[in-house]
């Protein structure tokens, strides 16, 4: 049989689902995020909770119905809770949010977002949309996994503003800056997965996708990526994988 | 550093709150009378979240009097942002991000006015903004927390550190936010404004508490006894309330949880005469939408009864 040809958002998906665990406690947000966590819900990770920004706990989405913000009715459908947004982040601080997830952004070496501003704070070259929650997903969360598509520009040595703070300058400064808890666990890209080096938290390629070679994740990561000893390539996401993921969005309104 | 004492001064809160009278009767009155107990240079807060239970009748209102200075601030700010720079009555926006969502991308009108210095936008993180109402309601000058640490917000609004007293670890000081005015929709209150929310809370209460001056907008005004039945479901005191006007669709285009959803197209229309003209076309559409129609009624009526019900109608559909 012929397969429909895999989207970058279906990628995204399927590569973020299997990160997570079950029984786990999920921070995620529209796009590839919610896609990711509510198709590991489906397949491997029943016991696992999601929680979204607008202060949504435990939703239960209709496939065809997925929200396009993270605080319109179609994201609380079938909740268990809707607490105030200040008391959802709260939760986080407290450490109930084991993983959050966020999205596409301006990432350096040290795995720091940026969606502020390209330039000067004051008068940038170009006015991002801002943190919203993502610095305090990354700040707050037991751990972080980036989703983004693999496009050089989002790809920079250090970035212009640091929204939201990964491992800064490397090294420990994130600890010694006082955020003692989480981290960026991984950087889950179009073109393979990357975690940090433990010493210097550097960025570092740990595994490609079926049919991308290492020159090719180097000739699009304009910085001096590190690459594990014997990195490694994912599996392709499976006939079952993507039947569940393209079931919640049968429009393709998200998948693409 | 932008953030200024009046944010932040829990003393001074505490008097203005000490001389304000907080009546337990009646509150009703129109979005003109309402909206005319906001200044000029005053900090008004928006309740709600994005396109959600936005205060979009009071902001109607409160654009249509032309007022000048005023600082605005939301957790979410929608294209309500856009409409008070393109007014000329906003300096600063207060906010963790600004847009519309995913499918309509960037802000061009924030894009516009911050990039050549017309307005400052004040970015916080989400929880950090939360936390700057909560201390407020809480009638303290600050909280405690680690959101924001290490991040180059932190040198935005001028935030800063301390050293824990009893654990010895470095914590973000979150300053406090008193704004002079909160604008907030709710679900249903009774004639002397004690209020409920169905949904999403978002941060409607805090920003109650915190404000000087609560100016509130309601879809249906029940019956005393309603409120008293389940008291269990109210949010916002009567005594906390300066006006009240029962506003059916009051948040509309945007949506108000289990009543009617948004509408997408609308948006969509909206962005697409930006993309065109930039912020002409928002000027244009100040005109159409909030200088033309006199009453709030004209103003749904530009979009007509069957797009009313039609949004009434998905809202049952998505919660069904």
């Amino acid at each position: 049989m012929t397969a429909a040809p895999v989207t970058a958002t279906e990628l995204l998906a399927v590569m973020g689902a299997r990160a997570l665990r079950d029984n786990q406690t999920v921070f995620t947000g529209v796009g590839a995020p919610m896609l990711a966590t509510a198709l590991a819900q489906r397949l491997h990770a029943p016991g696992l909770t999601m929680v979204v920004e607008g202060g949504v706990v435990g939703p239960a989405w209709k496939p065809g119905w997925l929200p396009i913000s993270t605080n319109e009715m179609r994201a609380a459908y079938g909740a268990r809770m809707l607490p105030g947004i200040t008391d959802l982040f709260l939760m986080a601080q407290r450490g109930f949010l084991d993983v959050g997830f966020i999205g596409g952004a301006q990432i350096d070496q040290h795995g720091n977002l940026n969606t502020t501003a390209i330039g000067s704070y004051e008068r940038p070259a170009v006015r991002l949309p801002g943190s919203g929650g993502a610095n305090d997903i990354i700040s707050l969360c037991g751990e972080v996994i980036v989703l983004t598509a693999h496009e050089p520009r989002r790809f920079v040595p250090r970035v212009d503003f640091v929204t939201s703070p990964g491992y800064l300058s490397g090294g420990d400064e994130r600890r010694r800056r006082g955020l003692i808890f989480g981290g960026v666990a991984r950087v889950v890209t179009t073109l393979g997965l990357f975690g940090f080096d433990p010493e210097t938290r550097r960025m570092r390629l740990e595994a490609v996708h079926p049919g991308i070679t290492v020159a090719e994740v180097r000739a699009s990561t304009p910085f001096d990526l590190l690459v594990a000893d014997g990195v490694g390539t994912t599996d392709a996401p499976t006939e079952r994988e993507l039947a569940v993921l393209r079931a919640l969005d049968p429009a393709r309104q998200f998948l693409g | 550093m932008t953030i200024t004492p009046r944010e932040f001064d829990f003393r001074a809160a505490r008097a203005r709150l000490a001389a304000k009278p907080k009546s337990a009767g009646e509150k009703l009155t129109t979005l003109e009378a309402a909206l005319g107990r906001v200044a000029d240079g005053d900090h008004v807060a928006l309740g709600g979240c994005l396109y959600s239970r936005t205060p979009l009748a009071l902001m109607w209102a409160l654009l249509r009097r032309r007022p000048r200075g005023l600082a605005l601030s939301r957790n979410l700010m929608c294209y309500e942002g856009e409409w008070g720079m393109v007014a000329g009555a906003v300096h600063k926006v207060v906010t963790s991000w600004m847009g519309i969502g995913l499918p309509w991308g960037l802000s061009k009108v924030m894009r516009e006015y911050v990039e050549k210095g017309r307005v400052a936008v004040e970015e916080w993180s989400h929880l950090g903004l939360g936390l700057r109402y909560r201390a407020a309601a809480m009638g303290v000058p600050f909280l405690p927390s680690l959101t924001m640490l290490g991040s180059d917000l932190m040198d935005v609004g001028g935030s800063t550190t301390l050293t824990c007293p009893y654990t010895g670890a470095l914590l973000h000081a979150v300053p406090a936010l008193f704004p002079d005015v909160a604008l907030i929709h709710v679900h249903r209150a009774d004639r002397f404004g004690n209020a409920q929310i169905d949904g999403y809370p978002h941060m409607d209460a805090d920003i109650a508490r915190a404000a000087a001056t609560v100016l509130m907008s309601a879809e249906e005004i029940v019956e005393d006894d309603a409120i008293r039945r389940h008291p269990d479901r109210t949010v916002i005191p009567g005594f906390a309330v300066d006006a009240l006007v029962h506003v059916p669709h009051g948040s509309y285009p945007h949506e108000c949880y289990g009543l009617y959803d948004a509408e997408a197209p609308h948006f969509t229309e909206y962005v697409a005469g930006i993309q065109q003209s930039g912020a002409d076309s928002v000027a244009r559409y100040l005109d159409r939408y909030v200088y033309g129609p006199t009453t709030h009624a004209e103003y749904l009526a530009l979009f007509g009864d069957r797009a009313l019900a039609d949004a009434r109608r998905r809202a049952h559909e998505i919660l069904a």
